[in-house]
């Protein structure tokens, strides 16, 4: 529907009012109620959408330019928060950080997604099949968990890798430290390599072969043909990617925090986590911090926007689904499995080998003939009679379910309204509820912390202040993926039911939100699985007694209770691969029967 | 019936720039009657379709159906679609894919507050539509498990199942192959005929225009360029878009000469004086043109009697229930249709010979109209 055809609707009581006898009087007054309906849904929607990606964001920026409130002292004008934060040296030192930081993790996960990407979509490189599978495992690991598993590999102290150098090899110095610049890029570009992968696996498949077989006939090698066609072809793509990897790098919570902070390296997130929690906690100072990081992934998201607003000059990228052509690597082909294999060592068998172990264990100690004896499940038997937990896996479920479901039906309407309607304006609409992408998790979680503080509305303290932060930090995603749906449901299909009779909301509920099933679905498991991993906002906003799950496992960490951490992640390890498979078959059943 | 009166509707493009899509369409129809909105692409009769369904809102104008107002532009009545009771079959059929072929008949009954029936009494009228459209047997199969041609007839069958006063068909046969498109020409045609329903339909087909219509409107450029039944549509255009539209013709320029009584001119033309008919009176000095059907130029091997040109064969198309053929008579060269026994051979002499009452002289300025 349109413009054109909502507008009727206002009119029609009009015309209803015309006849003034009794029938027509009382046809009027229900379809007045009728359209109240339709207008009270999509002006909630509307309106929730717009104070949750506005309000908090602008209370920020305000916020960062007044003193701490005290009970002596009034909250005062000040530019002294930015005074604070840019004239200090160090600020330069954070800022090289963060860059530095930002762009080591996106060029290695880049370049180690690019590769894997490259192997296992244009080589015949054995073991592909069961790469693909595995490659999506990393992405349900929350990073709190990675980051500490990667410690007990890699830490001078206790670290595996550096004890075995030293038993086998006779390795006197640790030679690896990820309490380190390096040690940080290694973990964060790791986790997220398996993101650049797939990113650039659809690349890869979305280009046609003809083009690098044409390349092959003209007599160029396969290093050449890589080089010169298929690189330089998926060059929006290779571009997007990077600064999609460099701004999620930028966001990046649990790294710096457990790794930086202990080196004394500190970037954006870090600082603002710092400023907060250091007593007396300086608000402003971390408004001010948190601006600045704004701004970085602003730019960033800007310059992804643009990319892809431009990517119709490589028209060769069809997006029609071809089988591409592969390239025979011939005797190399076994040790390219080879790297398949490292790489799986690395990113999943080693982090949750030590997982396991140490969850195996009364106190943290390293593999050997002796600690094998001393195996026992106390840290389960701890971890399950812990009182916080069921309350706090409770919690969990109990968000992300509700921000789930809030999302994908809110962000229905409102892509309905962007994708359907030509009311002047929906692009800023759309815009406003994509907003939330570019706040990096713990400065949502700052500005919604900010605000509820200062506008006493009963929620600061309790589980809703979370709900309103997940609600907040998910929606576009939300929105992406009902969007894709949305756009494939012709016209016509609402059109012919109007022309039946139906009314607005009827066609909404009955025809556009069945239809849009498979979106609808998808996005729905997606949100719920980031929502249960979720920690940057919900460190600033969980008080005692609402803790979600990965809280939890953050103050276990404090309180150095490592063993216990280990079987807690063992626990919520297992039990997020048991939702992801529960839910592909949740979308196996209803999502996909309609494609 | 339906009464469309000085309806205009506009809509803006991606520049926001208003177009105009339907100026000043007029017309009246009666109970019963089949429709034709004909056009090329872009001329306006889908929005005029939407129009008077309401899915389109127009910018003045009237439309009134059975007495009743439905969109007034002067009074600012507007009747929403859902409301009009209209049955609509479109253009992608628009059949519901998370529904079955019941379930997609059913809907209107459903959603309708003065439809709804008690499920015994819904079930015999969905039966009853959707046998009419010989798919009673389907009515558990998924929607999206039919054929083109079985989409096609529940989109139809939805329209009837909440009888309509007006059924509107937008462009319904286009997404069909040619064999299957032809069967349901006749089988559209039957139904409408079995109920009696007024039915407007748009198509930019002239062969389907012509075979279904009790009155066609050729349409171009937001406008109605001609009014009236097919045969007046084809053998009567009044101005050149309309005969070069519908069917195809060939144009001379000329002059005329006088009046030759019985309705008849005499032109000067290009290819020497032709006498023709006209639609609106000529008068002498004119400058008109001439549109003669290839079919109304008879060819022959021998002189026949009475007036015939003579020609000569430039080119013969084997079109098995015809010969599609070229002729040079001085410059220029004419395009004629004959019976497939025609013997003539390329570049051998011809003798053509035209109806005077099968040629139309139109007067430039209603050509240039177009």
């Amino acid at each position: 529907m349109r413009t054109k055809e909502i507008g009727p609707d206002e009119m029609a009581p009009i015309q209803g009012g015309d006849c003034g006898q009794g029938p027509a009087l009382l046809a009027g007054l229900a379809r007045l109620t009728r359209i109240e309906w339709k207008w009270v849904i999509i002006g909630a929607c509307v309106a929730v959408t717009v104070y949750l990606a506005l309000v908090p964001l602008i209370y920020l920026l305000w916020q960062s330019f007044f003193t701490p409130q005290t009970a002596a002292k009034a909250a005062e004008f000040t530019f002294g928060n930015y005074v604070g934060a840019y004239a200090s040296p160090d600020t330069v030192k954070l800022m090289a950080n963060s860059l530095e930081f930002g762009l080591g993790t996106a060029a290695f996960s880049f370049l180690l997604g690019t590769s894997l990407a490259w192997m296992n979509e244009r080589t015949n490189a054995p073991l592909k099949s069961m790469f693909f599978a595995l490659s999506l495992v990393p992405l349900v690991i929350p990073g709190v968990l990675f980051t500490v598993s990667w410690i007990m590999l890699g830490s001078t102290k206790i670290g595996l890798i550096n004890l075995a150098l030293h038993r086998w090899f006779g390795v006197e110095a640790a030679p690896i430290n990820v309490y380190s610049m390096g040690g940080m890029i290694w973990v964060d570009g790791l986790h997220y390599s398996p993101m650049a992968f797939l990113l650039m696996s659809a690349a890869f498949r979305a280009m046609d072969p003809s083009l690098e077989e044409s390349a092959m006939m003209s007599g160029a090698s396969v290093r050449q043909v890589l080089w010169r066609i298929t690189l330089r072809l998926s060059w929006p793509a290779v571009f997007a990617t990077f600064l999609i990897l460099f701004v999620r790098a930028i966001e990046s919570f649990e790294v710096p925090a457990l790794l930086g902070l202990p080196a004394g390296i500190e970037v954006f997130t870090s600082s603002i986590y710092e400023a907060i929690h250091h007593y007396p906690s300086q608000v402003g100072l971390a408004s001010a911090y948190a601006m600045s990081l704004l701004l970085l992934t602003c730019a960033g998201t800007w310059f992804v926007s643009r990319l892809s607003a431009s990517g119709s000059k490589y028209a060769t990228m069809t997006g029609k689904g071809f089988r591409p052509r592969q390239i025979d690597l011939g005797a190399w082909r076994w040790p390219l499995a080879g790297v398949f294999v490292v790489y799986f060592l690395l990113i999943l068998v080693l982090p949750l080998g030590v997982l396991l172990w140490s969850s195996l264990q009364h106190y943290y100690a390293v593999p050997s003939a002796a600690a094998l004896k001393h195996l026992t499940l106390d840290p389960y038997r701890f971890v399950l009679h812990y009182p916080n937990l069921w309350h706090s896996v409770w919690n969990s479920l109990l968000l992300s379910f509700g921000a789930a479901t809030a999302i994908m039906l809110m962000t229905a309407v409102i892509c309905w309204i962007v994708v359907k309607t030509k009311f002047p304006g929906r692009w800023l609409l759309d815009n406003l509820s994509s907003l939330p992408m570019v706040f990096p998790g713990l400065v949502l979680g700052l500005s919604v912390m900010i605000f509820y503080l200062h506008v006493d509305i009963g929620v600061y303290g309790t589980l809703w202040i979370l709900f309103i932060a997940y609600v907040t930090r998910f929606m576009p995603y939300g929105l992406r993926f009902n969007t894709t749906s949305m756009l494939q449901i012709h016209k016509e299909l609402e059109e012919s039911s109007a022309m039946s009779g139906a009314s607005w909301s009827t066609t909404f509920f009955r025809v556009v939100l069945p239809l849009l099933k498979p979106g609808l679905i998808s996005g729905w498991i997606y949100i719920m699985i980031v929502s249960i991993r979720e920690l940057s906002s919900s460190i600033l906003l969980y008080s005692p007694g609402n803790e979600v799950i990965s809280i939890v496992i953050w103050e276990f960490w404090e309180n150095g209770q490592y063993v216990e951490l280990s079987a807690l992640a063992v626990l919520f390890i297992l039990m997020l691969l048991a939702l992801v498979m529960g839910f592909q078959l949740l979308a196996r059943r209803f999502g996909i029967k309609e494609n | 019936m339906l009464k469309v009166d000085a309806l205009c509707t506009e809509y803006k493009n991606e520049q926001g720039q208003a177009v105009r899509a339907a100026h000043d369409v007029s017309f009246d129809i009666a109970e019963g009657e089949f429709f034709t909105l004909l056009g090329p692409s872009g001329c306006g009769k889908t929005t005029t379709l939407r129009s008077i369904a309401g899915l389109e809102r127009p910018k003045s104008g009237q439309i009134r159906v059975g007495g009743t107002v439905v969109f007034d532009g002067a009074k600012k009545v507007f009747v929403a679609p859902n409301q009009r009771g209209f049955g609509m079959v479109f253009q992608s059929y628009a059949i519901w894919p998370h529904m079955n072929v019941y379930e997609n008949a059913a809907f209107p009954l459903r959603v309708n507050r003065r439809l709804r029936l008690p499920k015994l009494q819904e079930e015999q009228k969905v039966m009853r539509v959707l046998k009419a459209v010989q798919l009673d047997h389907l009515r558990q199969r998924q929607a999206t498990q039919l054929s083109g041609g079985q989409q096609q007839r529940l989109a139809l069958a939805r329209a009837l199942v909440m009888e309509p006063k007006l059924l509107l068909l937008d462009e319904p046969l286009s997404n069909l192959d040619a064999k299957l498109r032809e069967a349901m020409r006749f089988e559209l045609k039957r139904l409408q005929r079995e109920l009696g329903i007024t039915t407007v339909y748009v198509t930019h087909d002239q062969g389907e225009a012509l075979a279904m219509s009790h009155q066609i409107a050729v349409m171009s450029q937001g406008q109605i360029q001609q009014l009236g039944s097919p045969r007046d549509i084809y053998e009567r255009p009044r101005n050149r878009f309309v005969a070069d539209f519908v069917g195809a013709t060939n144009f001379l320029d000329g002059r005329v000469l006088a009046p030759a009584g019985d309705g008849l001119y005499t032109l000067q033309t290009e290819i020497g004086p032709l006498r023709a008919g006209a639609v609106e009176p000529l008068r002498a000095g004119d400058t008109a043109i001439l549109s003669i059907r290839p079919e109304e130029l008879r060819l022959s091997e021998q002189r026949p009697e009475g007036e015939a040109l003579q020609a000569t064969l430039e080119q013969k198309i084997f079109l098995g229930e015809a010969v599609d053929v070229r002729i040079r008579i001085g410059g220029r060269t004419l395009l004629s249709r004959a019976h497939p026994s025609l013997r003539i051979h390329v570049g051998q002499p011809v003798w053509v010979t035209i109806d005077p009452r099968q040629s139309v002289a139109m007067r430039a300025e209603a050509a240039l109209a177009a």
